[in-house]
């Protein structure tokens, strides 16, 4: 067993990784490792070579590659080590990480701090139970993408895509763009789970059409995909019997989720939300184990890779203060919990005390569509104070700065966010 | 070009290849053909697989003769053969002063079929075992000898020591048309003629279909259809044997099992359909699964599934058991049909019990001196500890690259499952060897790679590789190619 030992060691080379990385450099750690599974690092980014990237953290609309690509240059400017094609398979609770890869063998990396920043994977077919044969020509979006465009092969000629996130959208456009058909996007719920600008440049510009309230009940084909039965749903999700039509198609990609990838972080006994599928951590991305943070997908899917950027720079600076015994405990650990209409707020908890900061963010989602609504916090039972939002979709994560004074001030140890219709 | 056998046995199923095995150990010479592109590929891959402890079958049956005697054998098999069982036991669970009575008899049933250790347990007892029965179980059958085993290792595993014992096995090589010639069968395949003194019907689903062949009509199979719920293995829900509700007149009830591999495995209902194709998943059979399984767990639901699946039975409804006799009809024909449950726990018994009717016609056997009965598995890193690992990776260093993380299996595992005796030539074939894509992510990650090792170490191109069967090629054609095509043809 080849042993080594690194002041921080960052589980994951995407773009959470290597921002948290960089910044935790920044910060006067030196002896920091990166641990990527994949051949390169950037992550899901690599395959994401449509734009629409960086907006908010570069004020410039970039490919995928591109936001990778300042990444991995500032890393690589900083000298930050990095092991490729190796994968993680143990951390313990005294922060010992177990790799391997086919160069070094088994490692024993001894850690002071580890950052979890390993993505997310995408929910499935059988996860969401569509019943009907299992012929070849169903993909998961993210799968067929990565045919696409890294492998340079087209996984069908005739699509359907249930699901309307983000990667659905982005791939209705993507199979079109390459040549193939498709036929129509699914949608199960009344509304889109994608970003508005992606419905408008990824399915109406091209006439793609979206079709909310239905949803895949039958999948056929022995060999390969010979068509869906498509059955619009009621209100409860439930295919109304009746209302079944068929589409013929060679290929079904699904987006219809992406669930953060926990099984080292269970393993190793972090606490997880039963909402984000994610650790429950503090304002510092710390998990429920010290000197253990989490950031980016795994911790929360976000929708913007731009979040990821902000939440993981915040996530490294704190594993740096924690390395350089900066961090100072709060007398009582504030809550933070998700109230009416709200599916769930991250961080959990706010804990520390920190020189010179100003605020804490709070990143939070609604649970459906709503115009003209009031989000209110409150400290206990008493409204603080409360932000008026015209639109709320699910979809988009709505960031709530909670000033430093006013968390100094709080008379009782809960922050409760909720969300309420105006004048209902 | 014709070939000729002595032994020709239809059918890469766990009984068609457990029977090929055990004729490898005398000095014969077996040819066995199998109309898919893998052993293991019909109702084989996707039952509960479960090594019964063999109370259930009635005592005068061949399924109550063969299900202990297989069971028994399976203790020298699992090491000769490099094949893990887990001997974890089973329960059948009353929730009524009724069915109590109802397991009285299945241990006394149990007990006639000679299955050892067979105790009733009371409620404080079974609670002890199983935390998390619904409230209302009052007692249950305990049944410690039954186990648990992965059939796709198995199957390939007896195949593979065939293999290596002399036997021919030829894939792709469905069976066309037999006909009998003198003292020999024609018998017309994909893959070429084959002339076999001996033919043994091992053919499953189909086994019905090859006998009218020979003009033997006799028996019937219809394919009852089972569907299933597969567990992730990190499901925070402890199981720990092999769980049956009581049966009834109507239903053998739905069981929940861990599998070899520690996922929960909910499952079967029986539904019984035309075609012998006809794997899909329904809504209803699903529903009939979960519901059926939250009776004796209440606490399952669809949280944590990772899959859903079917098989299918292949019957003799006349009888519902199994049907093994040399053709009394027609000469040098050996039926080996309707095996269903418990199918997959007698095999080695049945080919046992082949071989006896096969030394009949032929008088007599001589044992091959020269038989290896030791199969060496491929390496599971997901199972080893780390200085294993490290080990390992020594003599190889594609056992350093990690290809599926749900399941942690590395490319080494991947090419041996390749290079095999019994190489694997599809998505699923190597899946069913070493459970890349068997995971959470169902091979949402790993598929590409997949594809990739496959179209490198067969040397074909990547839209070439196929899931499974003909047809079910996973890519199209290289990106851009119809565009080009479209741009050239409009110049």
């Amino acid at each position: 067993m080849n042993k080594q030992s690194y002041d921080l060691v960052v589980i994951g080379g995407g773009p959470a990784g290597l921002a948290a990385a960089q910044e935790a450099y920044d910060q006067g750690i030196r002896d920091i490792l990166i641990i990527e599974r994949d051949f390169e690092l950037g992550g899901i980014l690599q395959q994401c070579i449509h734009n629409g990237f960086g907006l908010h953290h570069f004020g410039e609309e970039l490919t995928g590659p591109e936001y990778a690509q300042r990444f991995m240059e500032s890393v690589a400017d900083r000298g930050i080590e990095i092991k490729l094609n190796t994968m993680v398979l143990e951390v313990t609770p005294e922060k010992m990480v177990y790799a391997i890869n086919s160069t070094e063998g088994m490692l024993e990396i001894d850690a002071q701090a580890v950052i979890l920043a390993m993505g997310c994977r995408e929910r499935t077919r059988e996860a969401i139970g569509i019943p009907g044969s299992r012929p070849a020509g169903v993909f998961s979006a993210g799968t067929a993408q990565r045919y696409i465009n890294m492998e340079g092969y087209l996984p069908g000629k005739k699509a359907v895509i249930v699901g309307s996130g983000d990667i659905g959208l982005i791939m209705a456009r993507r199979m079109h763009l390459e040549g193939a058909e498709v036929e129509a996007v699914l949608e199960i719920m009344p509304f889109s789970g994608g970003l508005t600008r992606n419905i408008i440049q990824c399915l109406d510009d091209f006439d793609i059409p979206l079709r909310l309230s239905q949803t895949v009940t039958k999948i056929h084909g022995k060999e390969r995909v010979e068509g869906v039965t498509v059955s619009k749903v009621d209100q409860n999700l439930r295919p109304i019997p009746g209302t079944e039509y068929f589409i013929e198609c060679d290929t079904l990609l699904l987006s219809v989720g992406l669930i953060p990838e926990n099984e080292l972080s269970t393993e190793l006994g972090v606490e997880l939300d039963a909402k984000t599928n994610g650790p429950t951590v503090n304002e510092g991305r710390e998990t429920n184990i010290e000197g253990v943070y989490a950031c980016g997908n795994v911790l929360h899917v976000h929708d913007l890779v731009d979040y990821v950027t902000e939440e993981s720079k915040l996530a490294g600076k704190t594993a740096a203060y924690f390395l350089q015994d900066k961090i100072a405990k709060r007398e009582e650990r504030i809550e933070v919990r998700a109230g009416d209409d709200v599916s769930y707020v991250v961080p959990q908890r706010i804990t520390d005390k920190v020189d010179n900061r100003k605020r804490v963010d709070l990143y939070l989602r609604g649970k459906r569509p709503l115009e003209n609504a009031r989000v209110i916090i409150k400290d206990g039972e008493q409204e603080l104070f409360s932000k008026k939002e015209r639109v709320i979709k699910p979809a988009e994560m709505i960031t709530l700065p909670l000033p430093e004074k006013m968390i100094d001030d709080l008379k009782s140890n809960q922050i409760e966010i909720e969300i309420v219709e105006e004048g209902a | 070009m014709k070939k000729e056998t002595e032994v020709l046995i239809i059918g890469g199923g766990v009984v068609g290849t457990a029977i090929a095995r055990e004729l490898a150990k005398y000095k014969l010479d077996v040819t066995l053909v199998e109309k898919e592109a893998d052993v293991c590929t019909g109702t084989s891959k996707a039952n509960t697989a479960l090594l019964h402890a063999g109370f259930n079958a009635d005592f005068n049956t061949l399924k109550g003769k063969l299900n202990v005697r297989g069971n028994e054998l399976y203790h020298q098999l699992e090491k000769e053969l490099d094949v893990p069982i887990e001997w974890i036991g089973a329960l059948v669970v009353a929730k009524k002063e009724a069915e109590l009575a109802k397991l009285e008899e299945l241990l006394e049933n149990g007990q006639q079929n000679g299955v050892p250790d067979l105790e009733i347990l009371k409620r404080e007892e079974l609670f002890k075992l199983e935390p998390n029965l619904s409230p209302d179980a009052i007692a249950a059958l305990y049944a410690p000898t039954a186990g648990i085993v992965n059939p796709f290792e198995l199957t390939v595993a007896f195949a593979e020591n065939a293999v290596e014992n002399g036997v021919e096995v030829l894939l792709e090589a469905e069976v066309l048309d037999i006909k009998e010639q003198g003292n020999y069968k024609l018998v017309r395949t994909a893959q070429g003629d084959i002339e076999a003194e001996l033919v043994i019907n091992a053919a499953g689903l189909y086994s019905d279909k090859i006998a009218n062949m020979v003009g033997i009509d006799d028996f019937e199979i219809t394919p009852r259809k089972g569907e299933y719920y597969l567990y992730d293995k990190k499901l925070d829900l402890d199981v720990n044997h092999t769980i049956f509700p009581v049966p009834t007149e109507v239903s053998k009830g739905i069981v929940i099992t861990p599998t070899d591999e520690v996922n929960l495995l909910i499952g079967p209902n029986a539904e019984e359909v035309e075609d012998k194709s006809d794997l899909a998943n329904t809504r209803e059979g699903l529903d009939e699964v979960m519901s059926g399984a939250q009776k004796t767990i209440p606490d399952l639901g669809m949280s944590g599934v990772i899959k859903q699946f079917s098989g299918l039975r292949a019957a003799i409804k006349e009888t519902e058991d199994f049907l093994i006799e040399a053709s009394e009809k027609v000469e040098g024909f050996i039926n080996v049909a309707g095996i269903q449950s418990p199918g997959l726990a007698s095999a080695p018994a049945i080919a046992e019990m082949v071989a006896g009717i096969v030394e009949k016609e032929y008088d007599e056997l001589e044992l091959d001196p020269d038989f290896n009965p030791e199969h060496q598995g491929i390496p599971r890193f997901r199972h080893l500890s780390h200085q294993e690992r490290a080990k390992l990776l020594e003599g190889n260093e594609d056992y350093g690259e990690i290809i599926c993380r749900c399941e942690s299996i590395t490319k080494g595992e991947i090419i041996d499952a390749i290079r095999g005796p019994i190489g694997a030539r599809t998505v699923n074939a190597v899946k069913r060897r070493v459970r890349p894509g068997a995971g959470r992510c169902q091979g949402g990650f790993c598929e590409p790679k997949v594809v990739e090792i496959l179209a490198e170490e067969l040397g074909i191109e990547p839209t070439e590789v196929k899931l499974e069967g003909q047809g079910s090629q996973l890519l199209v054609e290289p990106a851009k190619e119809s565009l080009q095509k479209e741009v050239s043809d409009s110049e």
